[in-house]
Order: structure tokens, then C-alpha cells, then sequence
């Protein structure tokens, strides 16, 4: 940029460029305001028809019922940015949360099995990371393994569920901070401490650009000598180590370790951050999205059970705000390419 | 000799072979096959039996893989076929009639059909990457099988439904045929019309085969329907085989198997060429796979462990780094004399292997 302003004849163009990025960085804003709006419809729409729909314990619950899925969509907004998908961190999820299980049923102390249990998430999440970067298997292919390997081994675990009576654990849950009808417990809290550092990360240091990068030409990335290799692995084991904060969430609100846990959580995270406007083609999205995606799904689920409508709705409702959103996407998408 | 082991097929029908011989081994009754009433009955038989729907969603699969895409709507789509036909027949006054089955299975087919199409549609008009159009389709899918059961586990009666999963032909089970038969027709379409080669076009490179006046849109939206429509069938033969709709577990996780088995098969994931006999040869092995983990004593629930094995191994063999590896090792007596770098080339070369 210092050079180009030298030279009258290109100094323009710098410019034109410059407003183009700032067009561009406005551009990308545009999913995740349209993910608060209907965010904010969802809520006046359930106010209006209910009477009693936005209080504030309705809304303290909409973080602490999902407080696991905000982990999980923080780590897989890295993930997605770069390009890639990870379709294993529901099952590991489950496979940590049994781990814990069992290992507290043994008698194991907690201080120790909470740290195993990130290292598990990390284990795996380095397990894929290796089979995408170095052996060049798609992200999908990948994470299916780490996937299957997750799943199966909760059953190795245990084939039945495992009560949880840990009271740290379980206090995790139980524990609440209120002020009237407002509230917050240890998870949910936990889930904001996660999304705040995931936010800072990816917007203030040298690993989160190197994200953007990589989604936006992983090529162009390598060639600018950004650590491309190191950044494609990372995301990965952060994806997998926000899993295990998530089983251990998860494990807490259930108190109990079940093998069955999860299932299809994976596509709820991928639909969650799909909604709050990153781009599934990776380069573009905010970590505030994602937040803002979780609680769209929560809004959905909370308003089916008001409506006490079938919860096969509720699929349907995701699937469809998932197909809305994603077209939304692909005409951005088209006009930035016209641009 | 080389021919041969030059094969894409060699691997995956050794794999087999080698699975079938373990089992041989381990339970000499594996091969047996004995006679009852004129029907044959064995390990295998049932291993051919079982087999039918996933080979049925495992055809329609290699073909999308081969645009470059994936789909995986299949599980739901194939609980929406069930749903639709056991729900016309439970509704019926004539549920033993033929006619009857036959309009039922029509209309659930025809349903599932138009949810290919409609796949097709969001990949190949609206230009959605295959895994998330299909996802769509996926999450919704199974919201509205449940919805046209009412929410139920909707049981039928009906003989000639029946008939389909658990009759004979000629002492083989029926189901068999229909795997036979979707083979002989997917294998004669694609083989036997342009439509192999043109898919196979598109899936190399879509641009390139546009350019050269290929219809790819058009073949796409068509290959989607194909795997929508034998997901459809796939779905009947399971709802026959339990004489229910059961929207929650009709197809669970039978995208991830068909996916698995066009990977054994040979195919690329990444599009392009595609061998049908591989896809057979590769839900063969998984079904005798299931089976085997089953005799072993080994819980069902655990059988995902030995996938996910099999699944990396396979990458990694596909990998073209373990292959130049490979290939470094078979030509180390060949070995020339380092060729001698440039400062600047050597500078390159360091960069790249730090990635």
C-alpha cells in the first residue's frame, strides 16, 4: 500500500481498492444482520402471539439450555472459515462426556478429568487436522472418521448410561446466579468466557487472520509466508478441545454420561453458524454470528414447545431457515464476484 | 499379470476375499448353504439379502460422487418413502391387493424422485455446494416422514408388501433381485448411453465439459433424481422388511455407508471416473463386515470403530503422499545422485515442506 500511494496513476486504484474491501467487509455484515433481524422478529412475533413469550427467564434460559451448542459453534466457526467442516464434534462431545463418566465413577478426581477430557477433544481434533493437511483427505471424509471412531468408542466406554455424582460437576449446572428472574449457571457462563476468547482470537490475532486468510485463498495464504499448515491443523484441535468443554457442559446438564448423546448435533452447530453468516466456502464470518445463530435455533426450539406443536417441527424449521440462509449466501457471494 | 494387478478392482476384491476367508476360517458354517423348502438359507444368502438397500442408495451415490457431489439426503429420503407407501396402504380397505402395493410404491418412489430433483435443483440451478443442499434435505427429511405417520410408527399388514423384503425367487430372496436388477439397469444407463461418460465429464471438469457443449446442469439435475428415486426403492425394501415406518431409524447413518462403500469401491471422492462394480464389491464387504463384527461377539453399537478404521486406511492409502512414499521405497535401488539445488530453489523447497 505505502508504495502504490507514491505513484498518482495507481493511488487511485489503491483507493478503489480500499473502498471495494470496505464495500466487501460491509458486505460480510450483511448474513449476520439479517440473522439478528430475524432474530429480533422471531421474539416481537412470539411476544405478540404468546403474551408472555420474551421474559427474562425465557431468555436466561435460551443461553443455559444451549450454552453447549455456543462451544461447539465457536469452534466450528474456525473451522468453517477455513474452508473445512468437521462433522465429528457431536460424537465427541458424547465420547468425552462418557469418558468423564466413567473416569468420576472410578473415583478419578475431577481436577484431573476435566483436562483429560480437553486433551481427548484435542486428540482427535489432531487426529483430522493430520488426515486433511498432510494426506490431503477431505475435511468431510476426515471428520467422518474422527466421527465414527468417537461414536463407537463411547460404546466401548460403556454400553449403558453412566451416572454422574460429581458435585462439581453437577454444580456446574445447578449452581445459579440470578438477579429477579434473570440467571446464569457455571456453563452458561463458561459458554460466554469460550465465545469471548474465540472473538478475540479470531479478530485480533495473528492465528485468526491467518483463518480468514486460508479460507480466502489457502493458496495465496501459503505464498505470503502466513503459517499455513500449522493454522489448518490448529483449527481442528481448537474444534475438538471446544468439543470437550462441550461434553463436559453437556455431561452436567444431563448428570450422566450417554453414548446416544448428540446425535446430529453436528448439523444443529452447522446450521447455527450457516445462520449467523459465515460462508461455508470459508474467508467470511464473525464469531458474534455464531452466538446469534445458537440463539435463533434456541428461539425455534423454545417457540415449538410453546406452540406444543410436534417436534418434528422443529427439523423442519431448521432445515428450512438452513436452505433461506444459505441462498441468502450464494447471491451475496455472486454479487461480491461482480464486484 | 500386471494388467491385472493394475486394476482398480484388485484391492477392494481382496479385501473382500480376505474378509470372506477370515470368516471361513473362524466359522467353517460361513460358506454353507443349505436347503429348506426350496429356498436356500446360509450366512451368505442373508449377507445378499441384507445388502439391498444400502447397494440400491450405494448406486445412486457413486453416480452423484461422480459429479462431484455427495448426497446426503438418502437416510431421509428413504424414511419419507416408507412413511408415504405404509401410510397409503394402512389407509387402503384393500391392503393384500397387489394393485394396491403396486399404486403405494409407485407414489412413494414418485415422492422421492422429486426430492432428488429438487437436490438437483439447489446444486445444479441455485449452485449450492452438494453437502450443505443436501443437508438441507437431511435435517428436514426425517421432520417430515414423522409429520405424514402422524408422528407414529405407522404398522401395516399386507402380504404382497411383505413379499418384497422376505419372499423368495428361485430359492434366492427377492430382495437380491432388486439389487440385481438396479445394478443391470444403473449399469446398462450408464454404460451402455453417453450418460456414464458425459457424468464422468462433469465430474472431472465441470467448465471444461460445459465448454464443450455438454449439458452439465441438466445431467446433474438427472443424476440427483436417479439417487433420490433408488433411495426411494431402498426405502421401501426396509419398511417391507420390518412391515413399518419408522422415521427415526429407517436409513440412520446409510449415507455415511454408501459413501463408505463407493470409497472402497475405488471411486474418487474427488469426482470424476467411477466404477460401478467397485461400488458392488464395496457394499459386499461392508455388509460382510457387519456380519462378521456381529459373530464376533463384538457389540452392534461398537461397529463404528472398525468403519472409521477402515475408512482412514483407505484415505490414507488414496493419499498421495503415503503413495509417493511408497513409491520412494520401491525405487530406492534406482536411486540417481541428488540433483543440485539453487540457493533460491532450496529456499522454495524448505518452504514448502514447513507448508
Amino acid at each position: 500500500m505505502r508504495n502504490t500511494n507514491t505513484m498518482d496513476a495507481t493511488s487511485t486504484g489503491a483507493i478503489k481498492s480500499g473502498m471495494r474491501r470496505k464495500m466487501k467487509a460491509r458486505l460480510s455484515w450483511i448474513p449476520v444482520l439479517a440473522a439478528l433481524a430475524i432474530l429480533i422478529l422471531m421474539l416481537i412475533a412470539g411476544q405478540v402471539h404468546f403474551g408472555s413469550f420474551v421474559t427474562p427467564a425465557m431468555l436466561s434460559s435460551l443461553l443455559v439450555d444451549n450454552a453447549y451448542l455456543v462451544v461447539l459453534a465457536a469452534g466450528m466457526t474456525f473451522v468453517i472459515l477455513t474452508g473445512g467442516i468437521d462433522l465429528s464434534v457431536g460424537s465427541v462431545m458424547a465420547f468425552t462426556g462418557m469418558l468423564s463418566a466413567k473416569l468420576l465413577s472410578v473415583g478419578v478426581p475431577v481436577a484431573l478429568v476435566i483436562p483429560l477430557m480437553l486433551i481427548a477433544g484435542a486428540l482427535f481434533g489432531t487426529m483430522i487436522g493430520v488426515l486433511i493437511h498432510f494426506f490431503d483427505v477431505q475435511p468431510f471424509i476426515a471428520s467422518l472418521a474422527g466421527m465414527f471412531l468417537a461414536r463407537g468408542l463411547c460404546f466401548v466406554v460403556s454400553l449403558e448410561a453412566i451416572q454422574v455424582k460429581d458435585p462439581f460437576v453437577l454444580g456446574l449446572e445447578s449452581a445459579r446466579l440470578g438477579y429477579g428472574d434473570w440467571y446464569i449457571t457455571p456453563t452458561g457462563i463458561i459458554a460466554l468466557i469460550v465465545i469471548a476468547i474465540a472473538a478475540w482470537v479470531l479478530a485480533y490475532t495473528r492465528f485468526g487472520r491467518t483463518v480468514y486468510a486460508i479460507g480466502g485463498n489457502e493458496q495465496s495464504a501459503r505464498l505470503m509466508g502466513l503459517a499455513v499448515a500449522r493454522s489448518k491443523i490448529l483449527v481442528y484441535v481448537v474444534s475438538g478441545v471446544c468439543a470437550g468443554i462441550a461434553g463436559l457442559i453437556f455431561t452436567s446438564y444431563t448428570a450422566a454420561g450417554y453414548s446416544l448423546n448428540g446425535i446430529g448435533t453436528e448439523l444443529d452447530t452447522i446450521a447455527a453458524v450457516v445462520i449467523g453468516g459465515t460462508l461455508l466456502t470459508g474467508g467470511s464470518g464473525y464469531m458474534v454470528g455464531s452466538l446469534i445463530g445458537v440463539f435463533v435455533y434456541g428461539v425455534i426450539k423454545t417457540a415449538i414447545t410453546y406452540l406444543g406443536a410436534d417436534a418434528s417441527w422443529e427439523r423442519i424449521s431448521i432445515g428450512i431457515l438452513l436452505l433461506a440462509f444459505v441462498v441468502v449466501q450464494r447471491f451475496i457471494v455472486a454479487r461480491a464476484n461482480r464486484n | 499379470m500386471t494388467r491385472f494387478f493394475r486394476s482398480r478392482l484388485v484391492w477392494p476384491m481382496g479385501a473382500l476375499v480376505a474378509l470372506v476367508l477370515l470368516n471361513t476360517i473362524s466359522r467353517p458354517s460361513f460358506l454353507s448353504i443349505s436347503v429348506k423348502n426350496g429356498q436356500l438359507y446360509g450366512s451368505i444368502i442373508d449377507i445378499l439379502r441384507d445388502s439391498a438397500p444400502l447397494m440400491l442408495v450405494a448406486l445412486g451415490m457413486t453416480l452423484v460422487i461422480a459429479t462431484r457431489g455427495i448426497d446426503l439426503s438418502v437416510g431421509a429420503v428413504m424414511a419419507i418413502s416408507g412413511a408415504v407407501a405404509l401410510q397409503f396402504i394402512s389407509k387402503s380397505t384393500s391392503p393384500n391387493r397387489v394393485g394396491t402395493v403396486l399404486i403405494a410404491i409407485g407414489i412413494g418412489v414418485f415422492i422421492t424422485l422429486l426430492l432428488g430433483l429438487w437436490n438437483g435443483f439447489l446444486v445444479a440451478v441455485v449452485g449450492i455446494q452438494p453437502i450443505i443442499a443436501t443437508l438441507v434435505l437431511m435435517l428436514g427429511g426425517r421432520g417430515i416422514a414423522l409429520l405424514i405417520t402422524g408422528g407414529f410408527i405407522t404398522t401395516i399388514t399386507s402380504s404382497p408388501y411383505a413379499q418384497m423384503a422376505q419372499g423368495h425367487l428361485l430359492g434366492l430372496p427377492l430382495a437380491f433381485f432388486f439389487s440385481v436388477g438396479a445394478i443391470a439397469i444403473v449399469g446398462l444407463l450408464v454404460r451402455r448411453t453417453a450418460l456414464g461418460v458425459l457424468t464422468e465429464s462433469v465430474g472431472i471438469n465441470p467448465s471444461a465439459s460445459r465448454l464443450a457443449g455438454v449439458r452439465s446442469r441438466g445431467i446433474i439435475w438427472s443424476i440427483y433424481g436417479i439417487s433420490g428415486l433408488l433411495a426411494g426403492l431402498a426405502g421401501i425394501l426396509y419398511s417391507s422388511n420390518i412391515m413399518a415406518a419408522d422415521s427415526n431409524n429407517a436409513g440412520f447413518l446409510i449415507e455415511l455407508d454408501a459413501i463408505l462403500a463407493v470409497v472402497l469401491g475405488g471411486t474418487s471422492l474427488r469426482g470424476g471416473k467411477f466404477t460401478l462394480s467397485g461400488t458392488v464389491i464395496g457394499v459386499f464387504i461392508i455388509q460382510t463386515l457387519t456380519s462378521t463384527i456381529t459373530f464376533l461377539g463384538v457389540p452392534p453399537a461398537v461397529t463404528p470403530v472398525f468403519k472409521a478404521l477402515v475408512v482412514i486406511l483407505v484415505c490414507l492409502s488414496q493419499s498421495s503422499r503415503v503413495r509417493q512414499y511408497l513409491g520412494r521405497i520401491r525405487h530406492l535401488r534406482a536411486a540417481k545422485p541428488p540433483i543440485r539445488l539453487s540457493g533460491l530453489e532450496t529456499e522454495v523447497l524448505a518452504e514448502r515442506k514447513s507448508g
